[in-house]
């Protein structure tokens, strides 16, 4: 944690309310996000017990399933969900723009440019946290191999029509949510917790009731009303009250964002309501006329009403949650802009690839990447790391404040500019820039520095510092010189603009605004010895083995 | 090594005084012996381990009640998986056990099972021992031992642990087996719970190690295998699958830790006399009993001790950097409470030569600039709200109402 | 009875089977471990030399540039006459500028320039953007432990087959973002360059260098202990061939004190009393900074095995490892008030391949309040504790035993990932073991 971070959980310890880590909002924020609150079943892996979801805050679809071990009963919310989600990304997949991408010419081998559609925007997914991207991956997997009764009629236990279809697209939004700077896929303490320092630690900021209560704390009316005007809640009280209070009866005030359920309320509450379903379920099996089944009927629907309703009272305040906690990133906070849009370009160009990869009817994403993919995507996401990290820092000035403690930029006062021209024969303008700065940048010798000049990186390059004069005050101030190198114009003189002038106050940084394209890997059919060789001919990934009782 | 008799009997009086008249020793099982290196620093968790305290028990007492529970679904689950795994002989799990392991070996067609019913668990622990030197003598065949019991040294005491199961292989060396209901999703799994296993599977095999020796005193010792096999639930189903896992890293660390722990007899000399960690004190004298040994709380504690919730309200209220990290410390130098840092970080106290001070003034300084604030207001409330007065357009609601 | 050790024969047995399996063997790779100092580059010099002369086009690849006109130097000092291509990037500056002096070697930013060359150098980095129709029949891949997985799949569809050499004791190659999805895969991107070779072709010949000749009969059987226990060296000297002596007698005080200590037995611990400090502490750096200091101004001279005649210990012989950037900033500071300058201060990433005569060390857990994965890293005290010819001094504060004790142990683990040996505890502990016997308390 860089100090500037610290300070920052230190002045939210003392002050009782959540500070400031940034001035702008470095995520994008579509104006129809869908949010996904799910719940999971404990101890079974992707056996979902249900879930809020939908793009209406006051309108949550609500999806259980009353019996999470039924195979049947997990299909049909499956397909539900299918029935959410996949509309919503089709309502993006529709509008498109014309655009063109490099591409290389199989016949030449050249680059050239192709028209190509780019869906205009693209569709958001948020959860409440961390777990629940990994529970979004989860799903994704446990769906995208099923087979439907369309595509094999031999299936044993064939999955609803569009159950493989929305796990692709899981699958698709929880790799994407591996890349440094993307929002296709947010999980809300995570964009919380970038944009503000609680009191209290990263691992209990993933608390997202606690979270949201060092960031808002609810006002003094609340515990007034609860005739405590004393306890005018700091925001390490209501975290602590969001952490750990609980009813009468033991459970937890504020329920776990999930997926994961506390296992009071599976104990006390879902096991019994279960066991209640179970017993009707098998009563109405049982029936020995349409009278009694009618009546046995009842029973199983007021039982699984019951599930449905503690389902609800565990999702519903973390989907108030989310959605407040949209509000607070949405009014507190200005989009950083340009660069904002420009990663989202890149989710809208993720988006639009999948969408065609769907179209072209290719397989659904392997169960492990090969040598190739593996490498590509670690490159392309650490291309992206560094991006993100620069852009944020030329976005955000508190970001470069940490930048700049750091070592990796200085600002300063330009206090003189020396003309001086490239040897050569064409001398080109390289003139001398003296900057003071109090910072204290680690520079090397001809380190190379970089500001923005229009939104484009200017070069320079460190030539030395210069002694202050011998009647200046020591104040820890340094005087940089450096050498601006280009953005100046093809002529002798620099263009207008292009260089900075006295009294002028700049940010230089060491690290580069924009990242260079990586190694070109080999395509996957030329894997090389070192790494296994070809993997051959591709097959189809086979679904899961299905065991033979229905209940897992 | 043994304590010699005279202080181990002391030290044993000393410790069931303080977990207080006529309470039982609350035996260390291996997850809590794994456990104890997740924060060996801490000399608090070490008595309270060491003299068999009840810490769940504790923390109730003091107002600040552990959260840890297990849902009955989970546990029905993890149950009905590992009967799975054994059922028929064990078949399964030894397919698994030679596959993964022990590929060399004759497939194991038929195995023994020995009966190891016993009474209590010194008689168990006699009957695994004997279990294990028969199945060694008998080479060329394979034996599972289901839910042996083996006894370990601990500070002086013993302590009982019962493996899901250990195998003994044809050639006479022996592996712990590891059950657990998480999934094997292609093959990998959740490294953290995979850690947990590791360490677990580690304190069994040092367990075995000290059978190992003992049976080893007329013959070469049996070889302890340091790939355990750990089982899990493969991908979405309730089929087994497994996947050795090399411990001895793990076995280094608990061994350490074990051999750590004769230090709490120098912990319990330093205590007040009449410190005593019952339950059953009023909550002030408990507080100021778990007070006299210091705690190294940091968040991650929260998942892994009792205790925790306790802890982090005291180290909170005497503004212990540590409550927001430990990575926070790093850079802190000498400076240990928020309000020090703070205070020095504003410029009202430290030495500006301490490089910790220079650079928390710089840090102030540049967060200030950058936030449009004066570095000398920082963590004062009233500044600080003035950025939050513009109130939402929505009605503010409590986090969770 | 035990046959007399002779350093000199069993690493020419080693050099000789690797030549042979090199030019005459058929298998596609061959890996070459070397410890430190164990004539790593004099290897690649020397089967880079050979392969030219068996009339082999070979490509080199390295990781750093500096690493790469190093051996450009190296190749035209045994051979001038060899036509070497130095493959560079289109930056500024992109190779040293010694290299415009030797007649035979071409530089450029194209392959294509540089085709029919014997010898074709350039860093892994460059080599992934060059594309070939047909591929060289040889290369070397130097630092191959240091070279990512990653970056092994960008260059291997460049050659036939290849010499694998690198010194798996330093430091691991690392990713900035997580990837953890791919551990457990033979081929996971962000391993090392011989762990996914190895996985997916294990009956490659596997070699290892067993003399070091840099590392002093004092410290080879230390950092082959610690940190190779599996694949143990020696040291090509015995421990009278190495000799630091000073004509400016000790002033008793505790840089004069670990200096003489560390000139007789080839180590030094200055330990300054228990305290919690930033990482830059400044009496520790300040500490630092004297020993160096007094070492020149004792006049220390330097006997070796290389000559009779004692040579003088310089500032350019002398080095100062650090773990972090900032630390080695104000190491370089405080050598500066002292008016100390030519002498090397980097952190162990900087230092690694290189070798002085004296190095001082500013222990990576020195006053720290919590150890963490990233000072506990082998590769890290590794490359520290084995700079060095003549003797390695550490400056560290009282109580890091106590710290490693303290350490949690709760890492997360990878099913089928290959644990890695030796574990930085156990490492931390037999390095701070061994110097704790050469101790001199000092409070500034």
């Amino acid at each position: 944690m860089s100090l500037i971070a610290t300070l920052a959980r230190m002045e939210a310890v003392s002050t009782g309310r959540a500070q400031p880590a940034a001035t702008v909002r470095h995520r994008r924020l579509s104006d129809r996000p869908l949010v996904f609150v799910p719940l999971t079943t404990a101890g079974e892996a992707g056996a979902p017990l249900g879930a809020l979801v939908g793009t209406d805050r006051d309108a949550p679809h609500l999806l259980v399933v009353p019996q999470p071990r039924d195979r049947e009963l997990r299909f049909a919310f499956l397909s539900e969900l299918a029935d959410v989600v996949l509309p919503y990304i089709d309502t993006y997949a529709d509008d498109v723009e014309a655009a063109e991408r490099g591409e290389t010419d199989p016949e030449t081998g050249k680059r050239v440019k192709v028209e190509v559609e780019l869906c205009a925007d693209a569709p958001q997914l948020i959860v409440p946290s961390r777990a629940g991207v990994d529970f979004v991956r989860l799903l994704g997997r446990s769906m995208r191999f099923r087979r439907t009764a369309e595509q094999d009629p031999e299936t044993p236990y064939p999955a609803p029509p569009r159950v493989p279809l929305l796990g692709r697209w899981l699958t698709h939004f929880g790799e994407r949510a591996r890349v440094p700077g993307s929002s296709l896929l947010l999980a809300m303490t995570d964009v919380l917790a970038r944009h503000w320092a609680t009191g209290q630690s990263t691992l209990e900021d993933q608390h997202l009731g606690a979270l949201l209560a060092w960031i808002d704390p609810p006002p003094l009316s609340t515990s007034l009303e609860r005739g405590d005007p004393q306890s005018a809640s700091t925001g390490a009280e209501a975290a602590l009250r969001a952490e750990l209070a609980r009813d009468r009866d033991g459970q937890l005030l504020c329920p776990p964002a999930g997926p994961a359920t506390d296992p009071a309320f599976d104990n006390k509450l879902l096991a019994p309501a279960i066991e209640r379903y179970d017993r009707a379920r098998t009563a109405l099996a049982a029936a020995e006329d349409g009278l009694e089944a009618d009546d046995r009927l009842g029973d199983l629907t007021a039982a699984e009403r019951e599930i449905r309703a503690l389902v609800e009272s565990r999702t519903r305040p973390t989907w108030d949650a989310v959605w407040r906690g949209l509000d607070l990133l949405r009014s507190r906070l200005p989009e950083a802009g340009q660069h904002v849009e420009e990663r989202w370009t890149r989710d809208r160009w993720s988006f639009t690839g999948h969408r065609d990869r769907v179209l072209a009817g290719e397989p659904p994403q392997p169960r492990r990447d090969d040598a190739v993919t593996a490498a590509n995507k670690l490159a392309a996401r650490e291309r992206e790391q560094a991006r993100l990290e620069a852009q944020e820092a030329l976005d955000d000035p508190l970001v470069m404040a940490g930048r700049r403690l750091a070592g990796e930029a200085f600002a300063g006062e330009v206090t003189e500019v020396v003309m001086a021209y490239s040897e050569g024969k064409r001398p080109s303008p390289r003139p001398l820039v003296t900057v003071r700065t109090d910072d204290r940048p680690h520079l090397g010798e001809r380190a190379k520095v970089f500001r923005s000049l229009g939104g484009k990186p200017q070069a320079a390059e460190f030539v030395g510092y210069e002694k202050a004069p011998e009647d200046a005050p020591d104040d820890g101030s340094a005087l940089v010189v450096l050498r601006v190198l280009d953005k100046m114009g093809r002529g002798k003189e620099p263009e207008e603009g292009s260089v900075p002038e006295k009294d002028d106050l700049i940010c230089f940084t060491l690290f580069e605004h924009e990242q260079r394209g990586g190694a070109k890997l080999p395509d996957p059919e030329q894997t090389p010895w070192t790494h296994g060789g070809p993997p051959g001919e591709q097959v189809p990934e086979a679904a899961d083995a299905l065991t033979q009782e229905d209940v897992l | 090594m043994p304590l010699p008799r005279t202080r181990g009997t002391a030290l044993r009086h000393r410790l069931a005084e303080l977990r207080g008249p006529d309470i039982a020793a609350k035996a260390l099982d291996a997850r809590a012996l794994a456990a104890l290196a997740a924060n060996p620093g801490c000399k608090r968790r070490a008595i309270l381990d060491g003299a068999g305290v009840n810490k769940a028990a504790l923390a109730s007492a003091l107002g600040s009640p552990s959260v840890f529970g297990q849902s009955q679904f989970a546990f029905t689950r993890g149950n009905a998986f590992e009967a799975k795994v054994k059922a028929d002989g064990g078949a399964e799990l030894l397919r698994l056990v030679h596959e993964k392991l022990d590929r060399s070996a004759e497939p194991p067609a038929h195995a023994r099972v020995p009966e190891l019913t016993a009474t209590g668990p010194e008689g168990r622990t006699a009957r695994t021992a004997l279990a294990l030197r028969e199945a060694t003598e008998t080479r060329g065949e394979w034996t599972l031992l289901d839910h042996p019991m083996l006894a370990l040294d601990v500070a002086g005491s013993p302590a009982f642990l019962e493996p899901d199961a250990v195998v003994v292989h044809p050639d006479g060396s022996w592996t712990v087996v590891e059950i657990k209901s998480f999934p094997m999703l292609d093959g990998s799994a959740d490294p953290a719970k995979v850690g947990a296993a590791a360490r677990q599977a580690a304190v069994y095999v040092l367990a075995l190690e000290q059978i190992a020796a003992r049976l080893g005193d007329s013959d070469p010792a049996p070889r302890v295998r340091h790939r355990v096999l750990l089982v899990c639930p493969k991908d979405f189903s309730n089929l087994p699958t497994a996947s050795a896992v090399d411990v001895r890293k793990q076995r280094a660390v608990t061994a350490r830790q074990l051999a750590r722990l004769t230090r709490i007899e120098d912990i319990a000399d330093t205590l007040p006399a009449g410190t005593c960690f019952s339950p059953e004190l009023p909550a002030a004298d408990l507080t100021a009993a778990v007070e006299a040994v210091p705690a190294t709380y940091a968040p991650e504690c929260l998942s892994a001790c009792e205790l925790a919730f306790h802890c982090r309200a005291r180290a909170r209220a005497s503004g212990a950097v540590t409550s927001l990290g430990r990575s926070v410390r790093a850079e802190l130098g000498g400076l240990t409470t928020v309000e020090g840092v703070l205070s020095a970080a504003r410029g009202e106290s430290g030495d500006p030569d301490d490089p910790a001070v220079a650079a928390l003034r710089r840090a102030a300084r540049l967060r200030a600039e950058a936030l449009g604030r004066e570095a000398e207001t920082l963590g004062n409330e009233a500044e600080a709200l003035g950025h939050e007065a513009e109130a939402l357009g929505t009605e503010a609601v409590a986090p969770c109402h | 009875m035990t046959a007399v050790f002779d350093p000199g024969a069993a690493a020419t047995r080693a050099t000789d089977a690797i030549l042979h399996d090199t030019l005459h063997g058929t298998a596609r790779g061959v890996v070459v471990d070397s410890p430190p100092g164990a004539g790593k580059s004099t290897l690649v010099v020397r089967a880079a030399l050979e392969l030219a002369e068996a009339g082999r086009p070979l490509m080199v690849v390295a990781q750093t540039n500096a690493q790469v006109d190093d051996l450009v130097l190296r190749l035209a000092e045994k051979n001038p006459e060899l036509p070497v291509g130095r493959l560079h990037s289109s930056d500024a500056d992109p190779y040293d500028k010694a290299l415009d002096d030797l007649p035979n070697v071409r530089k450029s930013a194209k392959a294509g320039d540089l085709t029919g060359l014997s010898v074709v150098i350039s860093t892994a980095a460059k080599w992934g953007h060059v594309k070939v129709d047909e591929p060289w029949r040889h290369a070397i891949v130097d630092e191959a432990y240091q070279m990512r997985s990653d970056s092994l799949l960008a260059v291997a569809g460049l050659f036939e087959r290849a010499l694998f050499v690198g010194d798996p004791g330093q430091l691991d190659p690392f990713a900035i973002v997580g990837s953890e999805q791919w551990a457990g895969l033979s081929y996971d991107p962000s391993a090392s360059a011989v762990t996914t070779l190895l996985a997916h072709n294990p009956e490659l010949p596997q070699h290892r260098l067993p003399v070091s000749w840099r590392l002093p009969a004092s410290a080879a059987p230390l950092v082959s202990d610690a940190f190779y226990p599996y694949t143990p060296f020696r040291s090509g000297t015995g421990h009278d061939d190495r000799r630091l002596a000073f004509a400016v007698p000790s002033d008793g005080s505790g840089p004069d004190r670990v200096i003489d200590e560390a000139a007789e037995a080839g180590w030094g611990l200055l330990e300054l009393p228990a305290r919690h400090t930033p990482r830059t502490d400044p009496e520790a750096v300040r500490a630092v900074a004297t020993v160096v200091r007094r070492f020149l101004d004792r006049g220390g001279a330097a006997t070796s095995e290389r000559s009779p005649d004692p040579a003088p210990l310089t500032a350019d012989r002398i080095a100062v490892g650090t773990a972090h950037r900032d630390q080695a900033a104000a190491v370089r500071a405080a050598l500066a008030e002292l008016g100390v300058t030519d002498v090397t201060v980097d952190t162990a990433n900087r230092l690694q391949g290189r070798e002085y005569d004296v190095t001082v060390v500013l222990h990576p857990l020195s006053g720290r309040p919590d150890a963490t994965a990233f000072h506990l890293e082998t590769g890290r005290l590794c490359v520290l504790a084995s700079r060095h010819r003549h003797a390695c001094i550490v400056v560290c504060r009282a109580g890091v035993s106590e710290l490693l004790d303290d350490y949690p142990s709760t890492e997360p683990v990878q099913l089928g990932t290959v644990v890695k040996f030796p574990d930085g505890w156990e490492a931390n502990h037999a390095v701070l073991a061994r110097l704790a016997e050469h101790r001199v308390t000092w409070r500034p």
